[in-house]
């Protein structure tokens, strides 16, 4: 469950505010954040995850209070319960496709690379129609491919929460589709809660819920 | 392997040309220096060791550097001849023990050394297979020769002509090998031993041909009278020496006359040594006669000049690759800010940032330091090597 009460944010330069007096999402909840440019959805995913810390007030993601934690904490709770999704995918061009997502068990000593692991990445893999693209290098992959390969690296360690900023921003239509499938399909599978911003409406009778930072209001449970 | 290292591998893998690049740049950089350093001072070592260990050479006046070079190292550039005669001279002096060297013919690039037995005495060579030499004709090779030209006891060993094209030339001898020297660590190891007469031969000032005196060489005979038989061209001439022919070879005129490369002198003491230099101050004097140390000294004074000028250049050099490494590493950090921010947002521990920024520049450095060492070592496993190449160019 993600609580967050009394939040305040701003960048120390930029006139930039963001204030949120009370928001809860729930367990294995999906809900899309929606709204222009430039109104805080991409800063509120990364106060939920920690990236940044928070002003005032608090924000409680899978129990844990963020604005408690050090950085090493914070950075250690990431890892092991949060799964990001980036619009831009992020891949390390140097690691195959096996290797970007096995990245999270090898950049951080709270996760443990094991024999298991490596065979539920490439079953993972697998599942998301590349197996035979495991040794394949991001640059001769398609965007489409690169984003299922992202998702692949966010889900891998099995995290409560999956956080998704823009996820299909850069994908055509079909692809979009398959990315969405996916992503709804390991957090459904996983009982995770998935948050995602999102530009596009059209997608959001798939989520449970949509806030819309324009008005910051819960528009509706579109799903339920 | 550790998650970080893993990921630093997996980086300078895939960026293999340009971590290539800058492997190679660092490594030369590094051992150039170093590896010049070791083969100096491993040159040095090994050529002081033999000129220290030769007290005095006597030769034709000239090259004061190739007579020694030539007598020590038997090197290619011949100097000059002096008469055999000066060898005599020097041990009937009781000056000195004269040890005459000819070292102007050579065997599928090995010298051949025409000297007496003394010689082998004198540096201590011992024979490991076989004899020392006894007879004309005969052959004891150094132990690297006789591997190099796969060659023992009972083979053969045939000269090099001085040139294909001379047909009044030098022609091949046949020599049977009648001993292997142990291995000296020395430029003897490359050399093939023979007596000074048997390089005479090989020079043409001694031969052997069928007896004109007996009946079946008449077709030899150009004239005879009553001062002699003169052979003419078809007279059969031996190029190997065996036990059956062996009486046939003969020398024309004084033996003194005959040429050597150069006589080593051992003096008795020092005033012996004292007296025997005095004899060569003459102005006119047609010979020289050396201190190899001395001469070594002078060849090693240049050779750490240069050896300086190229650390001094070496060291500029590396400087400049450092730069251009340093903004190579700087610009590759900028580019994988991105990479960093990803990794971070994940969660990645700081030390593991940290590791992966670093990754490139101590791997390359760490690598470059590694292939310089090992560099340097075969350097100075090889700088012996080198040193006698370096001499017989």
């Amino acid at each position: 469950m993600i609580s967050i009460s009394n939040l305040q944010f701003h960048y120390p330069s930029g006139d930039f505010r963001l204030v949120v007096p009370d928001l809860t999402i729930g367990d294995g909840e999906t809900v899309a954040f929606v709204g222009p440019s430039g109104s805080g959805k991409t800063t509120l995913l990364n106060l939920i995850a920690g990236i940044i810390p928070p002003g005032k007030g608090s924000v409680t993601t899978a129990g844990s209070a963020i604005q408690i934690m050090s950085d090493r904490a914070r950075r250690a709770f990431r890892i092991k319960n949060i799964g990001l999704v980036f619009q831009e995918f992020e891949l390390l061009e140097y690691l195959s496709v096996l290797d970007n997502v096995l990245l999270p068990y090898r950049i951080s000593p709270a996760l443990e690379l094991t024999g298991a692991v490596r065979e539920r990445a490439e079953a993972l893999v697998e599942e998301v129609g590349m197996g035979d693209l495991l040794n394949r290098y991001p640059e001769r992959l398609s965007q489409g491919e690169r984003q299922r390969v992202a998702v692949c690296r966010a889900v891998l360690p099995q995290p409560g929460l999956i956080l998704a900023d823009e996820p299909t921003g850069n994908l055509d239509p079909a692809n979009k589709d398959k990315v969405l499938d996916i992503l709804f399909r390991f957090a459904s599978s996983q009982r995770s809660t998935l948050v995602a911003v999102t530009h596009d409406h059209d997608l959001l009778d798939r989520f449970d819920r949509a806030i819309d930072f324009k008005t910051y209001q819960s528009t509706a449970d579109v799903a339920a | 392997m550790n998650g970080s290292l893993y990921l630093a591998w997996r980086y300078l893998v895939y960026h293999r040309l340009k971590t290539a690049v800058l492997l190679v740049s660092i490594t030369v950089i590094l051992f150039v220096p170093v590896g010049l350093r070791v083969l100096v001072d491993q040159s040095s070592q090994q050529l002081t060791r033999r000129a220290i260990a030769t007290p005095l050479v006597i030769g034709a006046r000239g090259s004061a550097l190739e007579l020694v070079l030539n007598t020590l190292y038997f090197g290619t550039d011949d100097p000059d001849p002096v008469p055999y005669a000066e060898a005599i001279r020097i041990d009937t002096s009781g000056l000195a023990l004269a040890i005459p060297m000819h070292t102007r013919f050579s065997s599928q690039d090995h010298a051949i050394v025409g000297t007496s037995l003394e010689y082998f005495t004198f540096r201590g060579l011992q024979i490991v297979d076989g004899r020392p030499l006894a007879t004309l004709g005969e052959c004891v090779v150094g132990a690297r020769a006789a591997q190099s030209m796969g060659v023992a006891v009972g083979d053969f060993v045939i000269s090099s002509p001085e040139s294909v094209f001379d047909i009044a030339g030098v022609y091949p001898l046949r020599m049977k090998v009648v001993g292997v020297l142990a291995f000296a660590d020395s430029p003897d190891d490359d050399a093939v031993f023979v007596d000074l007469k048997t390089s005479w031969i090989i020079q043409g000032l001694g031969h052997g041909h069928q007896d004109l005196a007996r009946p079946e060489a008449s077709a030899g005979v150009l004239r005879r009278d009553s001062t002699g038989i003169t052979a003419n061209a078809s007279v059969e001439q031996y190029n190997e020496i065996t036990a059956d022919n062996l009486e046939s070879f003969h020398f024309h005129g004084d033996l003194g006359g005959n040429p050597v490369s150069a006589v080593i002198a051992v003096p008795l003491d020092q005033r012996s040594s004292a007296l025997l230099q005095g004899r060569y101050q003459a102005d006119d004097e047609r010979m020289q006669i050396v201190r190899p140390s001395t001469v070594m000294d002078q060849l090693l004074g240049t050779i750490l000049t240069v050896q300086q000028f190229v650390t001094a250049g070496a060291a500029l050099l590396g400087l400049a690759t450092v730069a251009t490494a340093g903004l190579v590493f700087w610009l590759s950090l900028r580019l994988r800010r991105r990479e960093m921010m990803t990794v971070f947002k994940i969660g990645a521990a700081r030390h593991t940032i940290g590791t992966l920024m670093a990754s490139e520049v101590v791997g390359v450095l760490v690598l470059g330091l590694v292939l310089a060492g090992v560099l340097t070592v075969v350097t100075s496993r090889f700088a012996g090597v080198v040193a006698r190449y370096l001499v017989r160019m």
